[in-house]
């Protein structure tokens, strides 16, 4: 297993001239730009770590006269704060990496979906983004960014269901296929990509995929930037290389009683102490769209599940059977096993119903509910029961 | 085509087909439930999943088209066991007092369950810890939402096939239901009750409001004579829910059913629904010639037709400013209603007050149209109980009735008479066809120009059909309209009838008569007919509904025998004073929420 340390990387909050960057991309062809992207090995920083490239090549494939490139601002993952530093700080490489996106897949038009509880960053995002305008109208490109605006719903995150939103519609996933990049907003070829995904693919225009490639792993390439929280001396945003441990990253944020790490949010992984030295983050362990939560020793891990579980209940857009009614099921469960109402062995038919709802699920957010419950209590069972 | 496995079976299929229906071509059965014909395709209940070669997840077979080298398996044990655990989730958050319920063996999650998910449940029950809404206040139908199962086809068919909303997804996650307009009772909300959502609801969340306990305690009453008319469309349709194939005729047996559960007087909707032609033609001929001869510019044109209850309800919410084209006739049940307690009472000599009048109809909107406050020109509330033809059905089935063995019988006199244009009111463009064989008549003292009486051009189911009828060679009275030609349409379910009233409203149509029904296919397609309802089912009770017209001795309506006596002997005349009293109403403007 390559291990390559704990490494901070100063990528994401760089100081650039867009304009620079910019004229380069529009001096590339389509095919170039996604080439890059291709050879950088990219993968999404959402969560889900689909290529960049890939996806904007399929996008491009598409004959359509109206394309979009929506950028998914809506960070709901409940210990991600990652984008919100990104768009107060790095707002032109946000709108620069929409339109090199623009150009690659060929579309004028960009949409930004915030999220409703980051209404307060308007004024400043406006008025970058009237900088931005300027600027492309100086570069001689035809290429318009908007905002609208979430409304806290934690499943209009979802790429489709973020597309439900923006057209006015009630915020729910849709059958896929189509997939996005066929028929997207308003059934229109669209690349959806988070916030960081641009500004990361704006560096690698920068400085080229090579500079990007030596960062990371074969699985996992680059840096990324990592909410972390918890019981940690160090909250707050860090951008590290991809491919550490996750006992190296506990040796670097941990306050020493470190009993377990929630990697990726309420849908992501709960990796013990016992499994620190042989869990990377990233695509080939356990992937995060940057929240890293750390808890200590005196936090009960049925607390924790249970508030997973809470949330996921609540946010749930109530659609698919799996998913409305299967939340509620390993909510009660859990619940009436602490209480002792009903047998331990109960915990084994909700790990089973967990893996239905995870092949059974029609969108992401069904199919993740699974990882929580099942790394927690298949880690930490005594704490649930007892 | 697209050629993919199933099951290992080879099959070539268009391509866009969903893997559900190219499995239906191998005759392989995937169980579903959010699925429906008349409807698009959701796939949120997740019930129809199957594997796919090579995908992370199950898919779902009703939502995926197929693609080239597509392999699938529909039952593995993966598929069954999440199949199972969706089908304990439903079960979990739904109230399972099956033996109590209304659609007890008459429910596809029942069924489901029957088939996957018997013995000991394992999931806990969701159902006993929350708060459920049952919504009573529509008079045609009952809303429980414990029973509720989220497949939303009662949103999909109110947006679709109704363009009403009146219900709608509210809330999310646990909290997730359907719901009306800030959650107001049903009856204060754009629900026009047309029970389109009753019949495509696979649970007992949505059931028709039903009187049968009402209908027997009357029959039992020595003190009451009950009185029934039979709608047109209920004919064709019974026999589902008694054991025939859809398509069946079965008035004569019904005629006698209905004898045996004892009412005292078995008549026919079909009469008042001559008696409607006679009205509502004069009343289109006199709106033409005042808006021709007279110049009269205040007549509303087109005049639209009154025989739907849901649609009258429609145009009152959404269309208030075209009440003036709305004919002022009843509809055929609530002129038999009135008559009944008028004519039919003083004809049989029997006290009114002591008359119970019962219609059998293939609606729920009836229901709601019987309780409206106009509809008591006898002076008693005019239909006192309205059932629907599944409620028909049901007080058979507790009457203990060999119905496939009934001989048939004939319906009883006074108003019980009736020809083939009454019959087909039943069908969409049924009331438009009788209408013309009349009024075409009237105007021009022949017969209309179609071969054997069958108006073609206004019959089918394209959801909007237009048809021009120029008349030529007028008797005297009617000269004005000579040359003139008639133009016509007709829409059935209210998203149709949508689309006809913007064209109205933007001045993009210019009709002279326009018939609605708010249901697909009119009638036959009502929200109290059996289930459950297809394009396929519906054609074949539209089938029986013209196979009844042909069989008819007469098929005019203005040749009823029983509608000549009653204008001989108590109205006068069609439109006269003592019609508008009884036969003729007015309509209200209604919120649009």
């Amino acid at each position: 297993m390559k291990n390559i340390g704990l490494n901070k990387v100063d990528l994401i909050f760089e100081k650039i001239d867009p304009k620079e960057v910019l004229i380069k991309a529009y001096k590339m062809s389509s095919a170039e730009i996604i080439q890059n992207m291709l050879d950088s090995g990219l993968k999404g920083r959402g969560g889900a770590g689909f290529p960049t490239g890939l996806k904007w090549k399929y996008t491009a494939a598409e004959k359509s006269p109206e394309k979009y490139i929506v950028c998914n601002a809506d960070e709901g993952e409940p210990g991600t704060f990652k984008d919100r530093e990104i768009l107060d700080r790095a707002s032109n490489k946000v709108h620069g990496g929409m339109a090199i996106a623009g150009k690659a897949i060929g579309a004028k038009k960009g949409i930004v979906y915030l999220r409703g509880e980051y209404r307060y960053l308007l004024p400043k995002l406006m008025h970058e983004l009237n900088t931005f305008h300027k600027l492309i109208k100086e570069i001689g490109y035809d290429f318009n960014i908007e905002y609208r605006m979430g409304s806290g719903a934690y499943i209009c995150g979802e790429e489709s269901a973020l597309f439900e939103s923006i057209e006015g519609k009630r915020g729910e996933p849709r059958n896929k296929p189509p997939y996005p990049t066929v028929s997207g907003l308003f059934e229109k070829p669209t690349s959806i990509n988070n916030v960081e995904t641009l500004v990361t693919a704006m560096m690698i225009i920068k400085h080229g995929s090579k500079n990007f490639t030596q960062y990371g792993t074969k699985d996992s390439r680059g840096s990324k930037v990592f909410s972390v929280s918890g019981d940690t001396p160090t909250p707050g945003i860090f951008e590290l290389e991809l491919g550490m441990t996750v006992q190296q990253f506990v040796t670097e944020f941990g306050d020493g009683d470190t009993k377990a790490v929630q990697v990726g949010g309420a849908s992501g992984f709960c990796v013990p102490r016992k499994k620190f030295a042989e869990t990377i983050i990233g695509f080939e362990g356990v992937p995060t769209g940057g929240s890293m939560k750390l808890f200590n020793s005196s936090r009960s891990m049925y607390n924790v599940l249970h508030n997973y579980l809470d949330f996921f209940t609540e946010e749930s857009c109530g659609q698919c059977t799996p998913c409305r009614v299967g939340c509620q099921q390993l909510l009660l469960g859990v619940e009436k096993v602490k209480k002792g109402e009903a047998k331990s062995t109960y915990l084994t038919e909700l790990m089973k119903l967990a893996d239905t709802m995870k092949i059974a699920a029609k969108c992401g957010l069904g199919q993740s509910v699974g990882n929580a419950f099942k790394s927690i209590v298949g880690n930490f069972r005594e704490e649930i029961i007892y | 085509m697209i050629n993919l496995l199933i099951n290992d079976q080879k099959v070539s299929v268009q391509q866009g087909t969903t893997v559900l229906a190219a499995a239906k071509k191998l005759k392989i059965n995937i169980p579903t439930l959010c699925n429906h014909d008349d409807l698009c395709v959701a796939g949120n209940c997740r019930v129809c999943v199957v594997e796919q070669k090579g995908a992370r997840t199950l898919i779902a077979s009703c939502a995926t088209p197929v693609f080239e080298g597509m392999e699938i398996h529909t039952n593995t044990l993966k598929v069954r066991n999440a199949r199972k655990h969706i089908i304990e989730l439903l079960l979990s958050e739904h109230r399972s007092d099956c033996t109590k319920c209304y659609k007890n063996q008459n429910c596809e999650l029942q069924a489901l369950a029957n088939e996957f998910a018997f013995g000991d449940h394992i999931l806990l029950d969701l159902v006993e810890n929350k708060k459920y809404n049952i919504d009573r206040s529509s008079p045609s139908f009952v809303k429980d939402d414990s029973k509720c199962i989220r497949c939303q086809r009662c949103v999909r068919t109110c947006a679709e096939l109704q363009s009403v909303s009146a219900i709608a997804v509210a809330n999310k996650g646990a909290h997730q239901k359907i719901s009306s307009f800030h959650d107001r009772p049903m009856s204060h909300v754009v629900c026009t009750n047309c029970g389109q959502c009753v019949n495509r609801c696979p649970t007992g969340a949505l059931v028709e409001k039903t009187y049968i306990d009402q209908v027997w305690d009357a029959i039992y009453d020595p003190d009451k004579h009950v009185v029934v008319q039979t709608a047109p469309a209920v004919r064709v349709a019974l026999g589902e829910d008694l054991g025939y194939d859809p398509g069946e005729r079965v008035t004569g047996k019904m005629v006698n059913a209905l004898r045996q559960l004892g009412f005292n007087s078995v008549l026919d909707t079909d009469f008042s629904a001559d008696l409607t032609i006679m009205e509502e033609g004069t009343e289109l001929l006199v709106r033409l010639k005042k808006a021709l001869v007279d110049g009269d510019k205040k007549v509303s044109l087109p005049m639209f037709t009154s025989c739907s209850p849901g649609w009258i309800k429609f145009i009152e919410h959404k269309y208030p400013e075209f009440l003036p084209n709305l004919s002022t006739c009843k509809s055929p049940q609530q002129m038999f209603g009135a008559l009944a307690k008028t004519f039919y009472a003083r004809k049989r000599n029997i006290d009114p007050s002591k008359i119970v009048s019962v219609s059998i109809m293939p609606c729920t909107a009836k229901k709601f149209e019987a309780d409206r406050p106009e509809m008591r020109a006898s002076g008693f509330k005019d239909v006192d109980y309205v059932l629907t033809t599944r409620e028909l059905a049901v007080m058979i089935k507790q009457a203990g009735l060999d119905f496939r063995n009934l001989e048939e019988a004939k319906y009883d006199s006074i108003m019980g008479d009736s020809t083939g244009a009454a019959v087909i009111f039943g069908a969409t463009g049924g009331v438009m066809e009788a209408a013309l064989r009349t009024a075409y008549e009237i105007v021009t003292g022949r017969e209309v120009p179609f071969g054997n009486l069958n108006i073609t051009p206004v019959r089918g189911m394209e959801g909007v059909k237009e048809a021009t009828i120029k008349i030529e060679g007028c008797v005297e009275a009617w000269k004005f309209l000579e040359g003139a030609e008639l133009k016509v349409a007709i829409a059935h379910g209210l998203a149709n009838a949508n689309k006809i009233m913007k064209m109205v409203r933007d001045g993009k149509a210019t009709y002279h008569f326009v018939e609605i029904m708010a249901c697909p296919g009119g009638c036959i397609g009502g929200g109290g007919q059996p289930i459950p309802t297809n394009l396929k089912i519906r054609q074949k009770r539209m089938a029986a509904i013209y196979a009844e017209d042909e069989h008819k001795e007469l098929r005019k309506s203005h040749l009823n025998p029983d509608v000549i006596a009653i204008y001989k002997e108590f109205l006068d005349q069609p439109n006269s004073h003592k019609s508008h009293e009884l036969l003729h109403t007015h309509y209200v403007e209604r919120d649009n929420y």
